[in-house]
Protein backbone atom coordinates (compact mmCIF):
# COMPACT_ATOMS: atom_id res chain seq x y z
CA UNK A 1 0.00 0.00 0.00
CA UNK A 2 1.43 3.02 -1.63
CA UNK A 3 2.07 6.32 1.46
CA UNK A 4 -0.46 8.66 0.94
CA UNK A 5 0.86 12.61 -0.26
CA UNK A 6 0.09 15.28 1.53
CA UNK A 7 0.03 18.99 0.73
CA UNK A 8 -1.12 21.30 3.80
CA UNK A 9 0.11 24.52 4.82
CA UNK A 10 1.43 24.49 8.43
CA UNK A 11 2.30 27.94 10.06
CA UNK A 12 1.37 29.81 7.15
CA UNK A 13 4.34 27.72 5.45
CA UNK A 14 2.89 25.31 2.19
CA UNK A 15 4.27 21.91 3.08
CA UNK A 16 4.33 18.32 1.96
CA UNK A 17 4.83 14.80 3.55
CA UNK A 18 4.36 11.33 3.43
CA UNK A 19 2.61 9.48 5.52
CA UNK A 20 0.32 6.28 6.82
CA UNK A 21 -3.25 6.42 5.88
CA UNK A 22 -3.84 5.51 9.63
CA UNK A 23 -1.21 7.71 11.24
CA UNK A 24 -2.25 10.82 13.48
CA UNK A 25 -1.04 14.37 12.36
CA UNK A 26 0.65 14.56 15.61
CA UNK A 27 2.85 11.54 14.39
CA UNK A 28 3.24 13.14 11.07
CA UNK A 29 4.32 16.47 12.26
CA UNK A 30 6.37 14.98 15.09
CA UNK A 31 8.06 11.79 12.89
CA UNK A 32 7.98 13.40 9.65
CA UNK A 33 8.20 17.24 9.65
CA UNK A 34 10.51 17.16 12.95
CA UNK A 35 7.92 19.63 14.55
CA UNK A 36 8.73 18.30 17.83
CA UNK A 37 7.35 20.81 19.57
CA UNK A 38 3.49 19.78 19.54
CA UNK A 39 4.16 16.86 22.40
CA UNK A 40 2.74 13.52 22.98
CA UNK A 41 0.84 12.18 25.91
CA UNK A 42 -2.26 10.30 26.51
CA UNK A 43 -2.82 9.79 22.64
CA UNK A 44 -6.63 9.35 23.31
CA UNK A 45 -7.63 13.12 23.46
CA UNK A 46 -7.60 13.31 27.06
CA UNK A 47 -4.73 15.35 28.16
CA UNK A 48 -4.46 18.48 25.53
CA UNK A 49 -0.68 18.25 24.90
CA UNK A 50 -1.02 17.54 21.78
CA UNK A 51 -3.09 20.80 21.00
CA UNK A 52 -3.03 22.62 17.85
CA UNK A 53 -4.97 24.56 15.81
CA UNK A 54 -7.14 23.24 12.49
CA UNK A 55 -8.47 25.49 9.71
CA UNK A 56 -8.75 27.98 12.73
CA UNK A 57 -10.07 25.23 15.55
CA UNK A 58 -8.04 24.39 18.53
CA UNK A 59 -7.88 20.38 18.32
CA UNK A 60 -6.09 17.34 19.29
CA UNK A 61 -3.40 16.58 16.82
CA UNK A 62 -3.58 12.49 17.83
CA UNK A 63 -7.42 12.53 17.06
CA UNK A 64 -6.99 13.85 13.80
CA UNK A 65 -5.54 11.23 11.04
CA UNK A 66 -2.56 12.63 9.22
CA UNK A 67 -4.07 12.71 5.27
CA UNK A 68 -7.20 15.06 7.05
CA UNK A 69 -4.68 17.77 6.73
CA UNK A 70 -4.85 17.92 3.02
CA UNK A 71 -5.20 21.54 1.51
CA UNK A 72 -6.23 22.22 5.45
CA UNK A 73 -4.15 25.25 7.60
CA UNK A 74 -2.02 23.98 10.59
CA UNK A 75 -0.89 26.28 13.39
CA UNK A 76 1.79 24.19 15.88
CA UNK A 77 3.63 25.62 18.66
CA UNK A 78 6.70 26.59 16.41
CA UNK A 79 4.45 29.03 14.73
CA UNK A 80 3.44 31.19 18.11
CA UNK A 81 6.91 33.12 18.78
CA UNK A 82 7.75 35.74 15.84
CA UNK A 83 11.39 35.02 14.80
CA UNK A 84 12.89 35.44 18.14
CA UNK A 85 10.48 37.60 20.00
CA UNK A 86 8.55 35.33 22.75
CA UNK A 87 4.55 35.37 22.39
CA UNK A 88 3.18 37.12 25.42
CA UNK A 89 2.05 33.86 26.64
CA UNK A 90 5.29 32.24 26.85
CA UNK A 91 6.65 35.18 27.89
CA UNK A 92 4.21 35.16 30.95
CA UNK A 93 4.73 31.52 31.08
CA UNK A 94 8.44 31.83 31.79
CA UNK A 95 7.58 34.78 34.72
CA UNK A 96 5.77 33.16 36.75
CA UNK A 97 7.40 29.89 36.22
CA UNK A 98 4.39 28.24 34.57
CA UNK A 99 5.87 25.18 34.15
CA UNK A 100 8.20 22.46 35.50
CA UNK A 101 9.10 19.40 33.32
CA UNK A 102 7.41 21.52 30.00
CA UNK A 103 5.53 18.24 27.98
CA UNK A 104 2.08 20.11 28.98
CA UNK A 105 3.62 23.22 27.82
CA UNK A 106 3.53 23.84 24.15
CA UNK A 107 -0.46 22.32 24.62
CA UNK A 108 -1.16 25.08 27.08
CA UNK A 109 0.20 28.16 25.26
CA UNK A 110 -1.56 26.36 22.09
CA UNK A 111 -5.14 26.64 23.60
CA UNK A 112 -4.38 29.63 25.57
CA UNK A 113 -3.91 31.39 22.46
CA UNK A 114 -6.67 29.96 20.91
CA UNK A 115 -8.76 31.13 23.84
CA UNK A 116 -7.76 35.04 24.04
CA UNK A 117 -7.73 35.29 19.82
CA UNK A 118 -11.60 34.36 21.12
CA UNK A 119 -11.69 36.52 23.85
CA UNK A 120 -8.95 38.75 25.03
CA UNK A 121 -10.86 39.43 28.94
CA UNK A 122 -11.75 35.96 30.11
CA UNK A 123 -12.63 35.74 33.53
CA UNK A 124 -10.43 33.09 35.72
CA UNK A 125 -13.28 30.67 35.68
CA UNK A 126 -13.66 30.95 32.05
CA UNK A 127 -10.02 30.50 31.69
CA UNK A 128 -10.10 27.33 33.45
CA UNK A 129 -12.76 25.51 31.85
CA UNK A 130 -11.10 26.78 28.30
CA UNK A 131 -8.01 24.79 29.67
CA UNK A 132 -9.65 21.90 31.38
CA UNK A 133 -8.70 19.73 28.58
CA UNK A 134 -4.74 20.51 29.09
CA UNK A 135 -3.45 18.29 31.81
CA UNK A 136 -0.63 19.36 33.90
CA UNK A 137 0.76 16.73 36.62
CA UNK A 138 3.33 19.19 37.89
CA UNK A 139 2.21 23.33 38.49
CA UNK A 140 -1.01 22.48 40.11
CA UNK A 141 -2.34 25.31 37.18
CA UNK A 142 -2.36 28.46 39.51
CA UNK A 143 0.77 29.41 37.69
CA UNK A 144 -0.32 28.48 34.71
CA UNK A 145 -4.12 30.50 35.25
CA UNK A 146 -1.99 33.25 36.47
CA UNK A 147 0.84 33.83 33.53
CA UNK A 148 -2.38 33.74 30.84
CA UNK A 149 -4.53 35.74 32.65
CA UNK A 150 -1.67 38.19 32.76
CA UNK A 151 -0.70 37.37 29.17
CA UNK A 152 -3.98 38.79 28.26
CA UNK A 153 -4.22 41.74 30.27
CA UNK A 154 -0.75 42.70 28.38
CA UNK A 155 -1.76 42.13 25.25
CA UNK A 156 -5.20 44.05 25.99
CA UNK A 157 -2.91 47.28 26.62
CA UNK A 158 -0.86 46.40 23.92
CA UNK A 159 -3.83 46.69 21.63
CA UNK A 160 -5.60 49.79 24.18
CA UNK B 1 -0.16 -4.36 10.31
CA UNK B 2 -2.01 -4.13 6.94
CA UNK B 3 -2.13 -0.70 5.94
CA UNK B 4 -5.69 0.81 6.16
CA UNK B 5 -7.01 3.38 3.37
CA UNK B 6 -7.88 6.29 3.85
CA UNK B 7 -11.15 8.00 1.47
CA UNK B 8 -12.46 11.61 1.64
CA UNK B 9 -15.73 11.33 -0.56
CA UNK B 10 -16.77 14.60 -1.83
CA UNK B 11 -20.43 13.63 -2.21
CA UNK B 12 -22.96 11.72 -0.50
CA UNK B 13 -23.19 9.37 -3.22
CA UNK B 14 -19.65 8.68 -3.40
CA UNK B 15 -19.43 7.91 0.16
CA UNK B 16 -22.12 5.23 -0.28
CA UNK B 17 -20.34 3.71 -2.94
CA UNK B 18 -17.12 3.49 -0.71
CA UNK B 19 -18.98 2.06 2.05
CA UNK B 20 -21.28 -0.79 0.05
CA UNK B 21 -18.55 -2.04 -1.52
CA UNK B 22 -16.62 -2.46 1.69
CA UNK B 23 -17.64 -3.47 4.79
CA UNK B 24 -15.01 -2.93 6.55
CA UNK B 25 -14.93 0.72 5.99
CA UNK B 26 -15.33 3.18 8.37
CA UNK B 27 -16.87 6.58 8.51
CA UNK B 28 -14.64 8.57 10.35
CA UNK B 29 -16.39 12.40 11.60
CA UNK B 30 -14.54 13.84 14.58
CA UNK B 31 -13.14 10.84 15.28
CA UNK B 32 -12.50 10.64 19.31
CA UNK B 33 -14.26 7.81 19.56
CA UNK B 34 -13.38 5.98 16.34
CA UNK B 35 -9.68 6.53 16.51
CA UNK B 36 -9.40 5.73 20.44
CA UNK B 37 -11.03 2.74 19.77
CA UNK B 38 -9.17 1.39 16.65
CA UNK B 39 -5.67 2.43 18.55
CA UNK B 40 -6.98 -0.14 21.30
CA UNK B 41 -7.79 -2.85 18.93
CA UNK B 42 -11.62 -2.57 19.61
CA UNK B 43 -11.83 -1.74 15.99
CA UNK B 44 -10.12 -3.18 12.56
CA UNK B 45 -11.43 -0.70 9.87
CA UNK B 46 -10.17 -1.13 6.51
CA UNK B 47 -10.62 2.07 5.47
CA UNK B 48 -11.41 5.62 7.19
CA UNK B 49 -14.37 7.50 5.19
CA UNK B 50 -12.97 11.21 6.16
CA UNK B 51 -17.01 12.59 5.39
CA UNK B 52 -15.66 15.85 6.31
CA UNK B 53 -15.34 17.20 2.76
CA UNK B 54 -19.34 16.46 2.02
CA UNK B 55 -20.64 19.91 2.18
CA UNK B 56 -24.37 18.31 3.33
CA UNK B 57 -22.33 17.05 6.70
CA UNK B 58 -20.83 20.44 7.46
CA UNK B 59 -23.91 22.14 6.92
CA UNK B 60 -25.65 24.47 9.35
CA UNK B 61 -29.26 25.60 8.25
CA UNK B 62 -31.52 27.15 10.24
CA UNK B 63 -35.29 28.27 8.90
CA UNK B 64 -38.53 27.98 9.22
CA UNK B 65 -38.88 24.57 10.29
CA UNK B 66 -36.31 24.31 11.95
CA UNK B 67 -32.23 23.55 12.31
CA UNK B 68 -30.86 21.22 9.41
CA UNK B 69 -27.41 19.81 11.37
CA UNK B 70 -24.85 18.47 9.40
CA UNK B 71 -23.87 14.77 11.19
CA UNK B 72 -20.01 15.85 10.99
CA UNK B 73 -20.46 20.03 12.11
CA UNK B 74 -18.21 19.80 15.32
CA UNK B 75 -19.33 20.04 18.33
CA UNK B 76 -17.86 23.66 19.01
CA UNK B 77 -19.90 25.35 16.04
CA UNK B 78 -23.20 23.84 17.35
CA UNK B 79 -22.56 25.42 20.36
CA UNK B 80 -21.03 28.72 19.46
CA UNK B 81 -24.04 28.86 16.96
CA UNK B 82 -26.37 31.83 19.05
CA UNK B 83 -29.51 30.49 17.41
CA UNK B 84 -29.08 27.31 18.27
CA UNK B 85 -28.82 28.08 21.91
CA UNK B 86 -31.60 30.38 21.94
CA UNK B 87 -34.11 27.62 20.18
CA UNK B 88 -32.79 24.43 21.41
CA UNK B 89 -30.71 25.29 24.56
CA UNK B 90 -31.20 22.04 25.88
CA UNK B 91 -29.22 20.56 22.76
CA UNK B 92 -26.72 23.31 23.33
CA UNK B 93 -26.08 22.48 26.66
CA UNK B 94 -25.89 18.92 26.01
CA UNK B 95 -23.60 19.73 23.34
CA UNK B 96 -21.32 22.24 25.62
CA UNK B 97 -21.16 18.93 28.30
CA UNK B 98 -18.81 17.10 25.84
CA UNK B 99 -15.43 16.65 26.24
CA UNK B 100 -12.82 19.43 26.88
CA UNK B 101 -12.23 22.29 24.33
CA UNK B 102 -10.09 20.23 21.92
CA UNK B 103 -12.37 17.21 21.76
CA UNK B 104 -15.51 19.52 20.85
CA UNK B 105 -12.98 21.22 18.26
CA UNK B 106 -13.44 17.41 16.66
CA UNK B 107 -16.08 15.70 18.12
CA UNK B 108 -20.06 15.48 16.14
CA UNK B 109 -23.40 15.13 17.46
CA UNK B 110 -24.01 12.51 14.40
CA UNK B 111 -20.83 10.83 15.71
CA UNK B 112 -22.26 10.97 19.64
CA UNK B 113 -25.05 9.33 17.47
CA UNK B 114 -23.29 7.11 15.24
CA UNK B 115 -21.14 5.72 18.08
CA UNK B 116 -24.33 4.53 20.02
CA UNK B 117 -23.44 4.58 23.54
CA UNK B 118 -26.18 4.73 26.29
CA UNK B 119 -24.67 7.49 27.90
CA UNK B 120 -24.04 9.69 25.10
CA UNK B 121 -25.17 13.23 26.09
CA UNK B 122 -26.48 14.37 23.03
CA UNK B 123 -28.53 11.62 22.32
CA UNK B 124 -31.51 12.44 25.12
CA UNK B 125 -31.12 16.29 24.29
CA UNK B 126 -31.93 15.34 20.65
CA UNK B 127 -34.88 13.00 20.97
CA UNK B 128 -36.76 14.99 23.42
CA UNK B 129 -36.54 18.22 20.39
CA UNK B 130 -37.95 15.64 18.63
CA UNK B 131 -34.95 15.08 15.90
CA UNK B 132 -35.25 12.66 13.05
CA UNK B 133 -31.96 11.38 12.01
CA UNK B 134 -31.62 11.65 7.84
CA UNK B 135 -29.60 8.16 6.18
CA UNK B 136 -28.09 8.08 3.53
CA UNK B 137 -27.51 4.72 1.80
CA UNK B 138 -27.93 2.40 -1.61
CA UNK B 139 -31.47 2.25 -2.00
CA UNK B 140 -31.44 5.82 -1.31
CA UNK B 141 -32.35 8.37 1.63
CA UNK B 142 -34.31 7.04 4.84
CA UNK B 143 -34.90 9.04 7.98
CA UNK B 144 -36.31 8.10 11.33
CA UNK B 145 -36.54 9.67 14.90
CA UNK B 146 -33.51 9.80 16.81
CA UNK B 147 -35.10 7.27 19.48
CA UNK B 148 -35.38 4.72 17.26
CA UNK B 149 -31.94 5.16 15.55
CA UNK B 150 -30.31 3.01 18.49
CA UNK B 151 -30.77 -0.94 19.14
CA UNK B 152 -27.78 -1.41 21.56
CA UNK B 153 -24.86 -0.60 23.52
CA UNK B 154 -22.41 0.95 20.42
CA UNK B 155 -25.36 -0.87 17.72
CA UNK B 156 -27.78 0.89 15.39
CA UNK B 157 -29.84 0.47 12.54
CA UNK B 158 -27.28 1.52 10.02
CA UNK B 159 -26.57 -1.00 7.78
CA UNK B 160 -24.17 -1.78 4.69
CA UNK B 161 -23.54 0.82 2.94
CA UNK B 162 -25.62 3.08 5.20
CA UNK B 163 -24.10 6.40 6.82
CA UNK B 164 -25.67 9.34 8.88
CA UNK B 165 -26.04 12.58 6.82
CA UNK B 166 -27.73 15.35 9.02
CA UNK B 167 -30.24 15.80 11.93
CA UNK B 168 -33.35 17.81 11.55
CA UNK B 169 -35.03 19.12 14.60
CA UNK B 170 -38.10 20.78 14.47
CA UNK B 171 -38.59 24.79 15.57
CA UNK B 172 -40.09 25.05 18.69
CA UNK B 173 -43.48 26.78 18.39
CA UNK B 174 -44.24 29.88 21.24
CA UNK B 175 -43.58 28.77 25.11
CA UNK B 176 -41.62 26.30 23.88
CA UNK B 177 -38.27 25.00 25.46
CA UNK B 178 -36.11 22.07 26.42
CA UNK B 179 -32.99 21.51 28.69
CA UNK B 180 -31.08 19.11 29.52
CA UNK B 181 -29.26 18.02 33.04
CA UNK B 182 -26.36 14.98 33.33
CA UNK B 183 -24.98 14.12 36.98
CA UNK B 184 -21.12 13.22 36.20
CA UNK B 185 -19.07 12.97 39.90
CA UNK B 186 -16.84 15.97 39.34
CA UNK B 187 -17.80 19.65 37.25
CA UNK B 188 -16.31 18.53 33.57
CA UNK B 189 -15.00 16.03 31.07
CA UNK B 190 -16.58 12.66 32.58
CA UNK B 191 -19.17 9.86 30.98
CA UNK B 192 -22.88 10.66 32.29
CA UNK B 193 -23.88 8.52 35.49
CA UNK B 194 -27.41 9.79 34.50
CA UNK B 195 -28.66 12.31 31.42
CA UNK B 196 -31.97 13.77 30.72
CA UNK B 197 -34.01 15.82 28.13
CA UNK B 198 -37.28 17.71 28.63
CA UNK B 199 -38.61 19.59 25.86
CA UNK B 200 -41.87 21.27 26.81
CA UNK B 201 -44.69 23.60 25.56
CA UNK B 202 -46.98 25.77 27.34
CA UNK B 203 -50.56 27.23 26.87
CA UNK B 204 -51.16 31.34 27.40
CA UNK B 205 -52.30 30.08 30.56
CA UNK B 206 -49.02 28.48 31.18
CA UNK B 207 -50.40 24.92 31.53
CA UNK B 208 -48.46 22.15 29.37
CA UNK B 209 -49.59 21.10 26.25
CA UNK B 210 -46.83 18.71 24.80
CA UNK B 211 -43.61 17.26 26.46
CA UNK B 212 -40.97 14.67 25.54
CA UNK B 213 -39.22 13.43 28.54
CA UNK B 214 -35.46 11.00 27.44
CA UNK B 215 -33.19 9.67 29.90
CA UNK B 216 -29.69 8.69 29.09
CA UNK B 217 -26.93 5.93 30.63
CA UNK B 218 -29.59 4.34 32.48
CA UNK B 219 -30.86 1.35 29.86
CA UNK B 220 -29.06 0.13 27.03
CA UNK B 221 -29.96 2.76 24.80
CA UNK B 222 -31.33 6.16 25.27
CA UNK B 223 -35.33 5.77 26.09
CA UNK B 224 -37.95 7.91 25.68
CA UNK B 225 -40.55 7.92 28.25
CA UNK B 226 -43.95 9.19 27.48
CA UNK B 227 -45.66 8.21 30.84
CA UNK B 228 -43.24 10.84 32.52
CA UNK B 229 -44.39 13.18 29.61
CA UNK B 230 -48.10 12.55 30.57
CA UNK B 231 -47.36 13.88 33.73
CA UNK B 232 -46.73 17.17 32.74
CA UNK B 233 -49.03 17.54 30.17
CA UNK B 234 -52.13 19.20 31.50
CA UNK B 235 -50.28 20.79 34.62
CA UNK B 236 -48.71 24.07 35.16
CA UNK B 237 -45.03 22.10 35.88
CA UNK B 238 -46.43 22.20 39.16
CA UNK B 239 -44.85 20.06 42.11
CA UNK B 240 -46.58 17.18 42.29
CA UNK B 241 -46.69 17.35 38.38
CA UNK B 242 -42.33 17.21 38.40
CA UNK B 243 -42.64 14.39 41.17
CA UNK B 244 -45.12 12.66 38.66
CA UNK B 245 -42.74 12.91 36.22
CA UNK B 246 -39.65 11.87 38.21
CA UNK B 247 -41.74 8.40 39.62
CA UNK B 248 -42.06 7.70 35.41
CA UNK B 249 -38.49 8.29 34.34
CA UNK B 250 -37.33 6.56 38.03
CA UNK B 251 -39.77 3.44 37.00
CA UNK B 252 -38.75 3.93 32.99
CA UNK B 253 -34.93 3.08 34.13
CA UNK B 254 -33.08 0.17 34.16
CA UNK B 255 -29.54 0.76 34.92
CA UNK B 256 -26.61 -1.49 35.10
CA UNK B 257 -24.52 -1.47 38.23
CA UNK B 258 -20.65 -0.01 37.31
CA UNK B 259 -17.94 2.00 39.07
CA UNK B 260 -19.80 5.16 37.66
CA UNK B 261 -22.79 4.42 40.00
CA UNK B 262 -25.31 1.36 41.56
CA UNK B 263 -28.87 0.54 39.94
CA UNK B 264 -30.46 2.07 42.82
CA UNK B 265 -28.88 5.60 42.95
CA UNK B 266 -29.36 6.05 39.04
CA UNK B 267 -32.38 4.99 39.15
CA UNK B 268 -33.26 7.38 42.08
CA UNK B 269 -31.06 10.54 40.34
CA UNK B 270 -32.93 9.58 36.94
CA UNK B 271 -36.16 10.92 38.62
CA UNK B 272 -34.18 14.03 40.44
CA UNK B 273 -32.61 14.99 37.16
CA UNK B 274 -35.80 14.68 34.79
CA UNK B 275 -37.84 16.44 37.52
CA UNK B 276 -35.03 19.38 37.64
CA UNK B 277 -34.58 19.79 33.55
CA UNK B 278 -38.57 19.77 33.30
CA UNK B 279 -38.12 22.69 35.70
CA UNK B 280 -35.79 24.69 33.78
CA UNK B 281 -37.67 23.68 30.40
CA UNK B 282 -40.63 25.43 31.46
CA UNK B 283 -38.31 28.38 33.34
CA UNK B 284 -37.39 28.95 29.14
CA UNK B 285 -40.60 27.88 27.73
CA UNK B 286 -42.35 30.78 30.10
CA UNK B 287 -39.77 33.18 29.03
CA UNK B 288 -40.19 31.83 25.07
Amino acid sequence: MPKTHVETTINGEPQEFLCEPSESLLAALRDGLGLTGTKEGCTTGDCGACSVMLDGRLVPSCMVLAPEAIGRSIETIEGVAQGDSLHPLQQKFLEHAALQCGVCTPGFIVAAKALLERNPDPSEEETRYWLAGNLCRCTGYDKIIRAVLDAAAEMREATA
Amino acid sequence: MLSIRYEAPASVGEAVALLDADEGAKVIAGGTDLLVQYRSGLREPTAFVDVKRIPDLMEISIDADGLVLGAATPAAEVFENTEIRQLWPGVAEATDLIGSTQIQGRATLGGNLCNSSPAADTVPALIAVGAQAVIAGPSGERELAVEDFVTGPGQNVLGRGEFLVKLRVPRPGPRTSDAYLRLIPRTEMDIAVVGAGVALTLDEGGTCTAARVAIGAVAPTALLVPDAAAALVGSSVDDAALAGAAQAASAAASPIDDKRGTVAYRRKVTGVLTQRAAAIAAERARER
